[in-house]
């Protein structure tokens, strides 16, 4: 028997998955927001080869 | 594909969300949120907003690994205990392997985290007070000795200094100080506890004070500590985190806690019951009005220094 959407293990695990996914989606976001504060503080500089290559 | 493998587990024992919450221990992890945020913010160095707000999330998140980690080790004690029987390894929600996976990853997490958007001394502050807590403290100290809650205080007394940690990079004698301030804080509150409400450690094979040393140590315990305590949070008062509105609130509040012990001490198990431990009780509330006072008095000191404010 095939896994199907109505499967009542899905109905029991609803807020495991839900709260999983919350915080997957948190993780990103706080992973987004490092960067970006990180890469526009005055402190961050370039490798001047880096930057000289445009990379 | 059998979908019949996925029902190993019973039902009504299934492990929601919530329940991987639980293992954190949330409450715990609220004074963690609050002396971390104090420690970063009385920092005389200024952090962007949003690094403070990762700085403490992966605190709490480090705390509550901890927490995890300690209901993994301790889950025989907790399957003893009324208290804790609800817990999610003993009421078998959650399996301890899980626990330990779950509290092991977010532990590495969260100082791997911390280092990465503060910096590696915060970071190795934060699994120096993991380790302390799961390994000195639960594995090792807290079946051997009365003194047990004198060294897990010292785990929970590590989230200001790590906060100050996070924004300036350094340990200077002001952090030690609030370190000092949970350190020496957290026997007397525990302790004064102990003589009111009935604990079943004991059943558990905890050695507690009240029962190895007795009730009268315990009452000169209690004096000991909060002398020593007194000392460290009036000195705290006199470091770049202290100011008038501090040392008022230190001043005031460690008399009548002072007064509190020095009751405690005078009076013998006779004049407690007659009373139902109406000073132990007392002197409990006062402890949890003292902690919370003293920090916010040193965040209000930070908010008047960025304001510019001179009382």
């Amino acid at each position: 028997m095939s896994l199907t959407k109505q499967h009542e293990l899905h109905e029991r695990r609803k807020t495991r998955n839900i709260g999983l996914g919350l915080t997957l989606a948190a993780f990103v976001a706080i992973v987004l927001g490092l960067t970006v504060v990180k890469i526009s503080s005055p402190s961050f500089q370039m490798q001047p080869e880096a930057a000289a290559n445009g990379n | 594909m059998s979908d019949t493998s996925f029902d190993a587990k019973p039902i009504e024992n299934e492990a929601q969300f919530g329940d991987f919450f639980a293992l954190l221990k949330p409450r715990v992890m609220s004074l963690v949120v609050f002396t971390a945020f104090v420690g970063l913010l009385a920092a005389p160095t200024p952090v962007h907003p949003f690094i403070g707000f990762c700085a403490i999330l992966f605190i709490a998140i480090g705390g509550g690994a901890s927490g995890a980690l300690n209901m993994w080790y301790d889950s025989d004690i907790d399957a003893v205990m009324r208290r804790t029987q609800s817990r999610p390894i003993p009421a078998g929600k959650i399996s301890r392997e899980e626990a330990f996976g779950f509290g092991l990853t977010l532990s590495v997490f969260s100082c791997v985290f911390l280092g990465l958007a503060t910096n590696w001394l915060a970071g190795g502050l934060l699994a120096f007070t993991i380790f302390f807590y799961v390994v000195i403290y639960t594995m090792w100290l807290k079946r051997l000795t009365p003194q047990n809650i004198v060294i897990g205080g010292a785990a929970g007394a590590f989230p200001p200094m790590i906060g100050w940690a996070a924004a300036t990079g350094e340990i200077t004698t002001a952090s030690v100080l609030m370190f000092c301030l949970t350190f020496m804080w957290t026997p007397p509150h525990f302790w004064a506890l102990c003589l009111f409400m009935r604990s079943d450690y004991d059943d558990a094979g905890v050695p507690m004070l009240t029962v190895t040393h007795g009730r009268p140590a315990t009452r000169r315990h209690i004096l000991g500590y909060t002398v020593l305590l007194a000392i460290l949070a009036i000195a705290l008062g006199f470091t770049q985190v202290g100011g008038t509105v501090y040392l008022t609130v230190a001043v005031v509040l460690n008399a009548l806690f002072l007064k509190g012990a020095f009751d405690i001490y005078r009076r013998d198990e006779d004049m407690a019951e007659a009373d139902n431990f109406a000073v132990e009780r007392k002197f409990f509330k006062l402890s949890l009005l003292y902690l919370f006072a003293h920090f916010g008095a040193i965040l209000i000191e930070a908010g008047l220094d960025k304001f510019g404010v001179a009382l």
